[in-house]
């Protein structure tokens, strides 16, 4: 018997901006001057939110902290394609995709400072708390698209995790159901190659993250991530093709980590600074800025201005975070069950923290 | 009450009700196939997933054809994937859905505790109160026909220990109902673990949707000389050991606790200071299983009131054995309570 090819599959990796900031016209998607400006101006938030966390920390007014450095293109860009009604499952590297989508920056300095109430999301904002657990929250946003599916909404989920969690039994289950089910789902994995001192060859032998989505019959595409435009067109692509019932797709954002894993972290100690650097020449914003020079949509002055109305939103957010009451004692049972149990009750009055 | 009332078998249910005309007796495996039924019935979203539930067969009954009627949209077979289901349930229900997960065996849902304990059990609380996770799984206890080690388990004394979880095991038709009812549409995770061996059992169940409290016991049968206090199946096998003291003078309180996680110990006290004395009955094992939290909650609120040790029926501390021969000296049962209640009557 002859043998003979059933199926093949081709990875497409999709890129609008180079590194000299020319962008391709037939890709770029149809943004005007006054969309790129505030692109621009939600990295140049999410970027100082970053660097005034880090300093917080070292003070010891923060706790661990996850840096976003370099990574600002695959948040903002994906951020900016949602709509008000699709669900968002970040994990604890999403600052910029949060701050994007409007989440208050002092709830987000609250929770970093270890307060739950820093991920109550305000109301209208489909935003699940962020998951510290690797690629646990994969699951659940298959399982939030196939609600919508069930209520008949037409909006989508998104989960946002990185290269370690696509090695975890959570995201092969959480994909082959989205392709079972045909889950309006957009799963994004920031791949930053590096899952804190593991690199991204050691996670899978495959080529690409984006291939694996062939094995679940679901759509798979790599976009550079540090092309603010690119990883636009990506997502939105993913979620008209989600919102119009043809299912999930994986969008893998292919960029860096330039800091420490965590403040935790220490990274010099397992990469090498040459490799660092090379990717410093190739991080986000200084792409996007010769891009908007070119369409004289940018000045130093300009920059000067968005970073200091930037600082002062975020030390605003800090000093609302900081001089926030603490939560009450009673909070601590309050929010355990959805409605008090008898015994809850009794020990509300046992401990002394029933008002 | 008839719906109080535990009946050993089939034609004993009859019996009662050929007395009491108009009774309508369904099979706690109809039961909970009913509620399952009228809750997708009452409310859209509700929706059913596990693996193997369109079956012909229906997880034993409970699921059948709920698919032919609802759609694969709402009864969902599902692959292979335990924790990633319990994953998009917990998803599912954040965003209003009211899942139901079927677990066709106790032993499967290990595979699912990381959603379990550190999602289910914990977003309302890292939320801050701001969402709720709906969700109720269904897990069976298997025995007999070889089901051993690893498909015959009780596992509910793990889920326990867990803020955030309510765990229910109902004894009777009319319970299986009104706890499946109450869980579905209860804004908590709430796990129900079955006893195979009931789904046979015949009660009295009311055609239209009820909800049982959870969270609240029932006495059973009332007696003045010792309460058992027993779970599932040993709802059963207490009545029947209670019937046979009663022959030898000795009358026991029988208190099928019902909903363990929240535990009525409200009622077993009351109970024990009437009797002064105490057994509990589980279908698992003994350390740290729920017969522990029983008597540590009479002994820390009602101390003077024992007359006599607490005495707990429990299985040995081994896995199951697969040989029936084994198995038979395995399990607890009837003969196990009497002497229980006879050992407690002795000391005092």
């Amino acid at each position: 018997m002859p043998i003979s090819i059933i199926d093949e599959f081709k990875i497409r990796r999709l890129e609008v901006l180079d590194e000299s900031g020319e962008a391709d016209a037939e890709l770029m998607p149809p943004f005007d001057g006054n969309e790129i400006k505030k692109i621009f101006e939600r990295i140049i938030l999410a970027r100082t939110f970053n660097q005034r966390a880090l300093s917080l920390q070292r003070e010891g007014r923060l706790g661990t902290y996850a840096s976003i450095l370099g990574q600002e293109a695959s948040q903002v860009g994906s951020a900016i394609a949602f709509e008000q009604s699709d669900w968002i499952f970040p994990s604890f590297r999403e600052t910029g995709v949060l701050l994007a989508l409007g989440y208050p920056a002092w709830q987000l300095f609250r929770y970093w400072s270890g307060d739950e109430r820093g991920m109550s999301a305000p109301d209208g904002l489909n935003i699940f708390p962020m998951s510290v657990p690797v690629g646990s929250q994969i699951p659940h946003a298959t399982g939030t698209a196939m609600a919508m599916k069930i209520r008949g909404a037409k909006s989508a989920s998104a989960v946002y995790f990185g290269d370690g969690a696509s090695s975890r039994g959570d995201f092969h289950e959480a994909l082959n159901l989205a392709g079972v089910f045909k889950a309006p789902a957009v799963f994004l994995c920031q791949n930053n190659q590096w899952a804190i001192s593991v690199p991204r060859h050691l996670q899978t032998a495959a080529k690409t993250i984006a291939q694996r989505a062939f094995g679940y019959g679901i759509e798979g595409i790599q976009v550079d991530g540090n092309d603010v435009f690119a990883v636009y067109r990506a997502t939105k692509d993913a979620l008209n093709r989600a919102k119009s019932g043809q299912g999930a797709t994986l969008i893998e954002c292919f960029t860096y980590r330039l800091d420490d894993h965590t403040t935790s972290d220490d990274s010099s100690r397992y990469r090498s600074a040459e490799e660092v650097e090379e990717w410093k020449k190739k991080e986000p914003l200084i792409r996007l800025r010769l891009f908007m020079k070119k369409k004289g949509l940018w000045t130093q002055a300009y920059e000067d201005g968005v970073a200091g109305n930037a600082l002062s939103e975020i030390d605003k957010a800090i000093s609302q975070a900081e001089n926030y009451p603490p939560p009450d004692k009673a909070d601590i049972i309050r929010f355990t069950n959805a409605r008090l149990t008898l015994r809850q009750k009794k020990e509300l009055k046992t401990l002394g923290w029933e008002k | 009450m008839p719906w109080t009332k535990v009946y050993a078998n089939k034609a004993e249910f009859e019996k009662i009700s050929a007395e009491q005309k108009g009774l309508r007796g369904l099979t706690y495996r109809e039961a909970i196939l009913e509620a399952t039924e009228q809750a997708l019935t009452a409310d859209k979203n509700v929706f059913v997933i596990g693996e193997g539930i369109d079956d012909p067969g229906g997880v034993f009954g409970t699921t059948k054809d709920l698919h032919l009627k609802f759609g694969a949209d709402r009864v969902m077979d599902s692959p292979l994937a335990e924790n990633g289901i319990t994953g998009i349930t917990v998803g599912a229900a954040v965003a209003g859905a009211r899942p139901l997960l079927v677990h066709m065996r106790v032993d499967f849902l290990p595979l699912s505790l990381d959603q379990i304990i550190n999602h289910a059990a914990k977003w309302h609380y890292m939320f801050g109160g701001a969402v709720r996770v709906p969700l109720t799984i269904r897990a069976i206890i298997g025995r007999g026909w070889g089901s051993a080690a690893q498909h015959s388990q009780s596992l509910q004394a793990m889920l326990l220990n867990i803020p955030g979880l309510k765990v229910v095991m109902p004894a009777t038709p009319y319970d299986a109902k009104g706890l499946l009812y109450a869980a579905i549409f209860d804004n908590n995770p709430v796990i129900m673990i079955e006893h195979r061996w009931l789904y046979e059992h015949m009660g009295h169940v009311p055609a239209e949707p009820y909800k049982v409290e959870i969270g609240k016991g029932i006495v059973r049968r009332q007696g003045k000389d010792a309460t058992i206090v027993a779970i599932s199946l040993m709802v059963n096998e207490a009545i029947k050991a209670a019937d046979e003291l009663s022959k030898d003078g000795i009358e026991a309180e029988v208190i099928d606790i019902r909903s363990l996680k929240p535990l009525d110990s409200d009622l077993v006290i009351e109970s024990v200071k009437k009797t002064g004395r105490l057994i509990v009955a589980d279908t698992g094992w003994k350390d740290c299983g729920i017969g522990a939290e029983i008597i540590t909650r009479v002994v820390e609120d009602a101390f003077e009131s024992l007359r006599a040790p607490a005495v707990r029926v429990a299985l040995p501390e081994a896995p199951t054995p697969a040989s029936p021969a084994l198995e038979n000296a395995y399990y607890r049962g009837k003969n196990d309570i009497i002497a229980a209640v006879k050992k407690t009557l002795a000391r005092s």
